[in-house]
């Protein structure tokens, strides 16, 4: 057979088809074109859909706030590393953290809006497990999301991806919940073991040498903190006059910043602090202080002595506040500084965090 | 840890049962070291201080690595790690020490790949996956961090890992005792030997130093309970005028401690001069790497000649280091000195004197405590 008999391979002469790129995010995918809508159809529309979102403007317009009631909003940016970890991922916690911080104001959150800074080469099945665990904690939560943004940096400049949610919620002109608010006799309930999230996330970059089963606490709070704010409410008002959830910093940070805004002094006794036997061990071994581990599902509350055993009951019937405990109180003296009772009898200061938490040498 | 720890060697009744030991046993004022870093947060954040009769001074030693590591070394970790082609590896509390200009976190800022692990084999490990950058690992530390650190070394050799060397800077605690009890300033009169130091090289080397100074020594540990029965030993034998070596460790401490990781040691490092940030140069207090192992060394791998080191006029580090002055004794201590702005190495370190002061007692009412 010469030559000119052979058979075509037309399957190479074709005019290649563009690819679909529906396994990876690539530049495109933040174009703001065809694949970004793309995109936001496959993956955003389905896991999160809801009227507001789906009127795909530019903005959404809300309905109005009852004039009883005050806005709260508050935003969030979460890089975690690695955005997967026992008992949670980036986008769960993208959620909660906003939920959470409305909520420690006294608000119920309602609304949520979420901007993803996604690096070249996520796979998509990723971006969709983290949107489908935002929207399930979204549910939990009871608030929607209801606006987006989504930018694709180069590869090498991101993290994978990055999450800021901004959330809007209410709460009653009536209620004063603030960290200025502390007052000495208060006691101060948390609502349960410290430090697990920090620990999970240190565990979870596999750099540590070891393994346990200690999950990450990250979990929306507002249920529990509208059951005892509901608990706290008496003739005068509301027995609760501080919230707060100890995350980054971890509880003697926390406990630190409301003692400089309220001008008060805090002491708590190391043997009511609820902490995990894997939590002390770990930081144990790191050198580190759970007291400064960093926590996604827990609440500090400042609260009036005379409502104290009402609000503990409520908290404690929350899933999330079963092993809630008093742990201290704001006293008068050393004002502006947290001091702890030790299990041995002695009392020392408790610090905020100076920068990062460091392991030890040896 | 299990609860043994925590509810065990931090019981309260038997932690209050061992301070009415001590309290009956002192006629008069004792100054005692703890030689280690880890000894004194232990006791700065426990309150033991607190616990026990006013007679009883606590003298923080120069046992913490990270505030001893000179200066000079520093600034050549700076440099080095500053390099292109370089990962620098480090325990993560080396990363805010100051050297003369900027800080580890500074350099990585700046662009340097610096990395904190928690072992060197972590360090070689990274060295196999990336084997066309050098990769090095801040060798700092006493006894105690030495085995592993010649472990890597012979594994690099034994797996031709030519990517990965050390810049060393380990020093030794019996020639920093003796430099101690030589200064016509020293007013230590009792030693706790610190307990993890023991556990590699047992208490042997102590035995002499307890003689010739005719300064007891005890081998103790890091739990509230660890330290009070040290301090119990050391003042019984000051009070009895005895000067033995004495193991109140001995669930981990044996005479002749840890003879595998001694042999790992001796085979990988050779005793060298030292200088210890703050105290000056100690002779034959340190270990240098074998000249056989000389391309694992850093310090030859790169030039690092060129160093001007600049302290802080202020840091009066050196004198905590050996006992002379309490942190609260210098004039920057929590003004212009803080963990957030160090000035020397001492208030960096989660082991560092001045930082365990400045974290559990600053400016507080008790007379004991107000230190500000």
């Amino acid at each position: 057979m010469s030559d000119e008999n052979q058979p075509i391979d037309f399957l190479g002469a074709y005019c290649p088809l563009p690819l679909t790129h529906s396994e990876q995010i690539v530049i495109g995918h933040g174009s703001g074109g065809r694949l970004t809508y793309d995109l936001i159809q496959s993956v955003f529309a389905t896991h999160l859909t809801n009227p507001l979102l789906e009127q795909g403007d530019d903005g959404v317009a809300l309905p109005p706030i009852d004039p009883e009631f005050e806005i709260v909003v508050s935003t969030d940016s979460h890089v975690i590393s690695p955005i997967f970890f026992p008992g949670g991922d980036i986008g769960k916690l993208a959620v909660c953290g906003t939920v959470n911080d409305l909520a420690v104001m006294g608000a119920k959150p309602l609304y949520l809006t979420a901007g993803f800074i996604l690096e070249e080469g996520l796979p998509v099945d990723v971006l969709e497990f983290i949107v489908s665990s935002m929207a399930k904690s979204a549910e939990e939560a009871g608030v929607a999301i209801v606006a987006g943004d989504t930018k694709v940096v180069e590869r090498g400049k991101g993290d994978g991806i990055f999450i800021n949610t901004s959330g809007v919620g209410i709460r009653p002109r009536s209620l004063h919940i603030s960290g200025r608010n502390a007052k000495v006799g208060d006691r101060i309930i948390l609502s349960g073991p410290l430090g697990e999230h920090g620990v999970a996330v240190l565990q979870a970059r596999g750099d540590l040498g070891f393994l346990s089963d200690l999950q990450s606490d990250v979990a929306p709070l507002n249920h529990l903190i509208a059951g005892a704010l509901e608990a706290g409410m008496q003739d005068r008002g509301n027995a609760i006059h501080t919230m707060r959830d100890p995350t980054r910093g971890g509880l003697a940070t926390t406990l630190n910043e409301i003692a400089r805004q309220s001008n008060v002094g805090i002491v708590i006794n190391e043997a009511e602090i609820p902490i995990q036997e894997t939590v002390i061990s770990v930081c144990e071994m790191l050198g580190f202080d759970p007291l400064y581990m960093a926590n996604e599902g827990k609440c500090v509350f400042i609260v009036d002595p005379e409502g104290t055993d009402r609000v503990l009951k409520a908290i404690r019937a929350d899933k999330y506040g079963s092993k809630a405990r008093v742990i201290g109180e704001v006293v008068s003296d050393h004002p502006q500084k947290v001091l702890l009772k030790t299990m041995i009898g002695s009392t020392r200061l408790v610090d905020m965090l100076s920068g990062e938490l460091l392991p030890r040498i040896c | 840890m299990d609860t043994k720890l925590r509810y065990g060697f931090r019981d309260t009744k038997l932690v209050q049962a061992k301070v009415r030991q001590i309290q009956k046993l002192v006629t008069r004022p004792w100054a005692i070291m703890e030689i280690c870093g880890g000894q004194t947060h232990s006791i700065k954040k426990f309150g033991l201080d607190q616990l026990l009769p006013p007679e009883i001074e606590f003298i923080h030693g120069p046992g913490c690595p990270v505030c001893v590591t000179s200066l000079e070394l520093i600034d050549k970790a700076l440099q080095i790690a500053a390099l292109p082609n370089v990962i620098f590896t480090s325990y993560g509390d080396m990363l805010r020490v100051p050297g003369s200009k900027g800080d580890l976190f500074s350099v990585k800022a700046n662009g340097g790949d610096v990395r904190v692990v928690y072992s060197p084999l972590d360090s070689l490990k990274i060295a196999q996956e990336n084997p066309r950058k050098e990769v090095v690992f801040f060798a700092i530390g006493f006894e105690t961090t030495a085995p592993a650190n010649a472990m890597s070394v012979l594994q690099a050799e034994a797996m031709r890992i030519d990517n990965f060397s050390l810049l060393v800077s380990h020093v030794c605690v019996p020639p920093a005792m003796r430099a101690i009890l030589n200064s016509p300033s020293n007013r230590v009169q009792g030693f706790l030997a610190a307990g993890h130091v023991c556990t590699v090289m047992g208490y042997w080397e102590y035995i002499p130093i307890a003689e010739e100074y005719r300064v007891p020594i005890v081998v103790t540990g890091f739990e509230p309970l660890d330290i009070l029965e040290g301090v119990y030993r050391v003042v019984r034998q000051l009070e009895g005028g005895t000067h033995e070596v004495e193991n109140a460790y001995s669930r981990l401490v044996t005479y002749e401690g840890n003879r595998a990781a001694q042999k790992v040691i001796q085979q990988v490092f050779e005793v060298c001069d030292r200088k210890w940030r703050g105290i000056g140069t100690i002779p034959k207090s340190g270990w240098k790497l074998r000249d056989a192992y000389l391309k694992f060394d850093a310090e030859h791998r790169f030039d690092t000649q060129a160093i001007e080191t600049q302290e802080s006029p202020l840091c009066i580090a050196g004198l905590v280091l050996q006992g002379l002055k309490k942190p609260y004794e210098c004039s920057a201590f929590g003004t212009l000195c803080t963990p957030q702005n160090p000035l020397g190495a001492t208030m960096v370190s989660s082991e560092g004197a001045c930082a365990a002061y400045y974290l559990y007692s600053r400016n507080l009412e008790s007379p004991k405590m107000n230190h500000v």
